[in-house]
């Protein structure tokens, strides 16, 4: 069977279960375990794929297409239609093994987690039909499909969002969710109708092959930017960046399970996912308007979850800080770390969310971390899992988060040589070191030093294997060993070397950075991008690898000397830097800021346009409906007495006809017969033919 | 004096306005059925006097022939609803029925 | 004045002085009983217009038929116990006016009228003639009086049962 089946049958077998369980799950109790069934079938194909994609087709991109619309011939456009298609390369396959994997462990450790639900296999079924538009995203190779799926990802982390719709703050999250996304959605499509309307296509790959003719939107680079961006507008929605990462947080409110599916491992990253899908149509402008996105996001979701409390809160900071870094990765130009990012993130992640959905389990549904405490021995299996996602987010050697993070920070320092934007590698850089922190002031609370609620902590208890298999699995794809054989240089080892490799961009060379240009512009030859380019990531390795390392300790150290050996007193700090405290922890009021800019400024116009209805738009209604009024008064007058006198009249004059006529009528057959003979003779007479 | 045609019509109108006299005047239904009875036979008499006089062929007796058919119906038609207003009335004067008044 | 004349004038006095009787009499079985000479003239003055046929089918149906029937019906109407079965009569003198200009007129126009008389000779017998018609040239108003008479037979008869209560 070829691949490009294979993946079809992975991309439908979850829409299958889906189906399936909505139909018959109120029948048959177990019909979940058939869900599970299904994504596990999907991983072992999607495994299969990577494998036969990776050793047999590594240099080769699979395309299947067909016409879903032919309009024929169009006015004004000419003949077009529109085809839909998977294209399979290096990166789908991984992303497809990455999405499979998590989703199936997820489906794993919810029977557990879910156990007792009241809506147990409706929850399975949107699982199912999540990890359906997901492959879509993954597998489509043209950006109509892909906004498709978009919006369908859309929908069901919006169902699972407010999944116990019963709690008011869930169906108010998932709501919240679904009108942010909105927001990035509606430039994304722009985005593509601008591309639409000077190609005539929706693939990727004929897109690109028209720009890099030279075929520009509208004949200008600021189209071609402009489009760019908008279409990154998707993925600010998607992926959670500033401004319109307030919805993330408040996601928390699903089951913890979606939130290591959807709101952690993979959904998020879809939009990642979609910059590396159009990185070679950026230009110059747009990466760096991607880069500032992506480095303000990371700073501020970073310097939130410094002090937020709710386990599952931090982690959802740390969640769009970690986007923050895959989006500056790609403004920067550091396509492939940005992927690989994407992936090791995946990873930790999930088993971050999945640990701390742990926790909660064996806490009774505390989420609060000043509640926890101790945990390290009750819940081993939890605490080891949950300390190598935390080694390997804050950047520690060993662990797969610093082969990409360290790459990333590299690249920004690279960038900041080359361009002279110094900005974007320090905050990089800081945000390192508050990653460091925060992820350790976590982990120290929840599982070190004594319990704050006996009671509690008493009842905690280690979960069972269905939920700690999943998050086993997890910690170990944590481990550098999956991607790299030297510990200190991740582009040694097979995921960067041969799987992810950087195309070639297709913009013209004079909106390319200058470190972009083509070799073939400047001279030399190779197909990425210029040495240059590669020379200033190489001088930055080293020095971006020590810093890094150096602040990741600082960022433990402090961790440690707040709460474990209790140097520095967190509580005296929050006093004398009080209003920053406040800052961090109600979020920079961002969410205040749209309540009082955009909600309360909707409130006024909607007030303001209420005051025109009444007042304006009624006062005419109102105008006329009186001259209509006065019309139909004079009308009405002219009917009662010129009208109705008439028929009035008449009806009288009948009236007084019928009552003189009336006696006539005597109701016998037989006085009728006489006027019958009678009419009769007055008829011969006046007919008489003599 | 030879009889004609015209002596058929003469005892044909006689024996048909004493039929409209009958319906005119008499109470009892019954009566004014016969009325009715006495007008059919006088425009069958005139048919057949048509017939013979008119050179039209046999037509005319055929005619007179469906004529009795009708009569019999009506006949058996009219005595069943003189029957079923002796049922609702009591009675079958005519003169006292004048429901067609209100 | 031939026999053929007087057997007419015969038959007219028989047909006129029995309908008179039919009309006037106060006793309704008296009428009855002078409609059936009314009918018997009839049925004569067909035969002396040659259709003897037809004079035939009046006495059956009308003397033997729907004499009885109204018999039938004067007995039900009635009550048996009550002899008096006389029945009055109403607005006689408008009736007597009208019908009196009605019938003068009616015959002042046939005595006046100039018929245009072409008697055909009385064939020996009609029935072979008219039952020839019948089939050939009359067989639909012949089928339908044939319907006729079943929807009336079986209309006669709902009209008239009683109701169940």
């Amino acid at each position: 069977m070829s691949l490009i089946s294979l993946s079809i049958i992975t991309l439908f077998l979850p829409l299958i279960g889906f189906t399936v369980l909505i139909f018959f799950g109120k029948r048959f109790e177990k019909i979940y375990l058939f869900e599970v069934g299904i994504l596990f079938a999907a991983l072992i194909i999607s495994i299969l794929i990577a494998y036969f994609k990776l050793t047999a087709y590594i240099n080769q991109d699979l395309i299947f297409a067909f016409t879903w619309i032919d309009f024929g011939v169009t006015p004004l456009i000419g003949e077009f239609s529109i085809d839909l298609g998977i294209k399979i390369d290096n990166i789908t396959v991984l992303m497809l093994f990455v999405v499979n994997l998590i989703s199936f462990l997820v489906h794993l450790y919810s029977i557990e987690y879910m156990k007792g639900d009241i809506r147990f296999t409706r929850y399975f079924a949107y699982l199912g039909i999540f990890t359906f538009s997901m492959l879509g995203i993954v597998l489509t190779h043209n950006i109509l499909m892909m906004f498709m799926f978009w919006e369908l990802v859309g929908l069901s982390s919006y169902l699972l969002i407010g999944f116990w719709y019963e709690k008011d703050s869930a169906s108010d999250a998932g709501k919240k969710a679904f009108l942010v996304n909105r927001v990035g959605d509606i430039g994304m499509l722009i985005g593509i109708l601008i591309l639409f309307t000077n190609y005539h296509t929706f693939t990727f790959d004929e897109i690109y092959a028209q720009i890099a003719v030279g075929n520009l939107p509208f004949d200008s680079y600021a189209w071609l930017t402009a489009s760019g961006i908008l279409i990154f507008m998707g993925a600010v929605g998607k992926s959670a960046q500033f401004p319109l990462h307030v919805w993330l947080p408040d996601a928390m409110e699903g089951p913890t399970p979606v939130s290591a599916l959807i709101h952690a491992a993979t959904m998020v990253a879809a939009g990642v996912y979609l910059l590396v899908r159009i990185f070679v149509m950026l230009t110059a402008d747009a990466m760096l308007v991607i880069a500032v996105i992506g480095a303000i996001t990371a700073l501020v979701s970073a310097t939130i979850a410094l002090t937020q409390n709710d386990i599952k809160k931090v982690l959802a900071y740390s969640t769009v800080s970690q986007l923050g870094y895959m989006v500056l990765s790609i403004g920067i130009g550091a396509y492939a770390f940005a992927f690989f990012h994407l992936m090791t993130h995946a990873f930790f992640k999930a088993c971050l969310f999945l640990g701390s959905g742990s926790v909660i389990h064996a806490m009774h549904h505390e989420q609060d971390i000043r509640e926890m405490g101790g945990l390290k021995k009750k819940l081993p299996i939890t605490y080891y899992t949950f300390l190598i996602s935390s080694l390997a987010i804050s950047g520690v050697p060993l662990f797969s988060g610093f082969l990409s993070k360290d790459g990333i920070l590299a690249g920004s320092l690279a960038f900041g040589n080359l361009t002279g934007h110094w900005l974007l590698p320090i905050i990089g850089f800081t945000v390192a070191l508050m990653t460091a922190f925060y992820m350790f002031r976590l982990v120290l609370v929840t599982f070190h030093g004594k319990p704050r609620n006996q009671e509690k902590f008493d009842h905690a208890h280690e979960s069972p294997k269905a939920m700690t298999i999943p998050l086993i699995t997890l910690a170990a794809l944590s481990i550098f060993i999956f991607y790299t054989p030297n510990p200190f240089n991740s582009e040694a080892g097979w995921v960067l070397s041969d799987w992810i490799r950087t195309p070639e961009q297709v913009v013209p060379n004079e909106v390319r950075f200058d470190f972009m240009k083509s070799d073939a512009a400047t001279g030399q030859s190779e197909i990425t991008h210029s040495q240059m380019y590669t020379d200033a990531a190489h001088h930055a390795h080293y020095p971006a690898m020590i810093l890094s390392l150096v602040l990741a300790g600082i960022g433990i150290l402090i961790a440690f000397m707040m709460y474990v050996w209790g140097k520095i007193d967190s509580e005296k700090l929050k006093t004398k830097y009080n209003s920053l405290y406040k800052f961090s922890l109600n979020k920079w009021y961002i969410d205040e800021f749209y309540d009082a800019s955009f909600i309360a400024g909707t409130h006024k116009s909607a007030k303001i346009l209420a005051w025109f209805d009444y007042n304006v738009v009624d006062g005419i209604v109102n105008g006329t409906a009186a001259l209509g009024r006065f019309v139909s008064m004079l009308s009405g007058w002219f009917d009662t007495y010129v009208v109705d006198g008439l028929v009035n009249f008449f009806a009288l004059l009948n009236g007084f006809l019928g009552l003189s006529l009336r006696r006539i009528q005597t109701g016998k057959v037989q006085t009728y017969v006489v006027f019958v003979v009678f009419s009769l003779l007055v008829l011969m007479f006046f007919f008489r033919p003599f | 004096m030879q009889v004609e045609l015209t002596h058929f019509l003469v005892v044909s109108t006689l024996l048909f306005s004493m039929g409209v006299f009958a319906i005119v005047t008499r109470k009892n239904a019954i009566l004014v059925l016969m009325g009715i009875e006495l007008m059919l036979n006088a425009a069958n008499i005139n048919f057949v006097a048509f017939s013979k006089f008119g050179g039209f062929g046999l037509s005319g007796q055929v005619i007179a022939l469906f004529v009795i058919i009708l009569a019999a119906a009506e006949a058996a038609i009219a005595l069943a609803i003189v029957l079923n207003i002796y049922k609702t009335f009591s009675n079958v004067n005519v003169d006292e029925i004048n429901n067609l008044k209100e | 004045m031939s026999l053929y004349d007087i057997i007419f004038y015969l038959f007219a006095l028989l047909v006129l002085v029995s309908a008179f009787i039919t009309v006037t009499s106060k006793n309704i079985v008296h009428s009855a009983f002078s409609l059936m000479f009314t009918l018997f003239g009839v049925a004569g003055i067909y035969v002396l217009l040659g259709a003897d046929f037809l004079g035939v089918v009046q006495l059956l149906v009308y003397v033997g038929g729907i004499l009885i029937l109204m018999i039938f019906g004067v007995m039900m109407t009635n009550e048996i116990t009550n002899v008096d079965i006389k029945t009055g009569t109403t607005q006689v003198v408008p009736a007597i006016i009208g019908v009196g200009l009605f019938a003068g007129a009616l015959t002042s126009m046939m005595l006046r009228t100039g018929w245009n008389s072409q008697p055909s000779e009385n064939m020996d017998t009609t029935t072979y003639a008219i039952g020839k018609l019948l089939l050939t040239e009359y067989v639909l108003i012949f089928e339908l009086l044939g319907m006729l008479l079943l929807v009336a037979l079986i209309g006669a008869a709902s009209v008239a049962r009683k109701e169940k209560e």
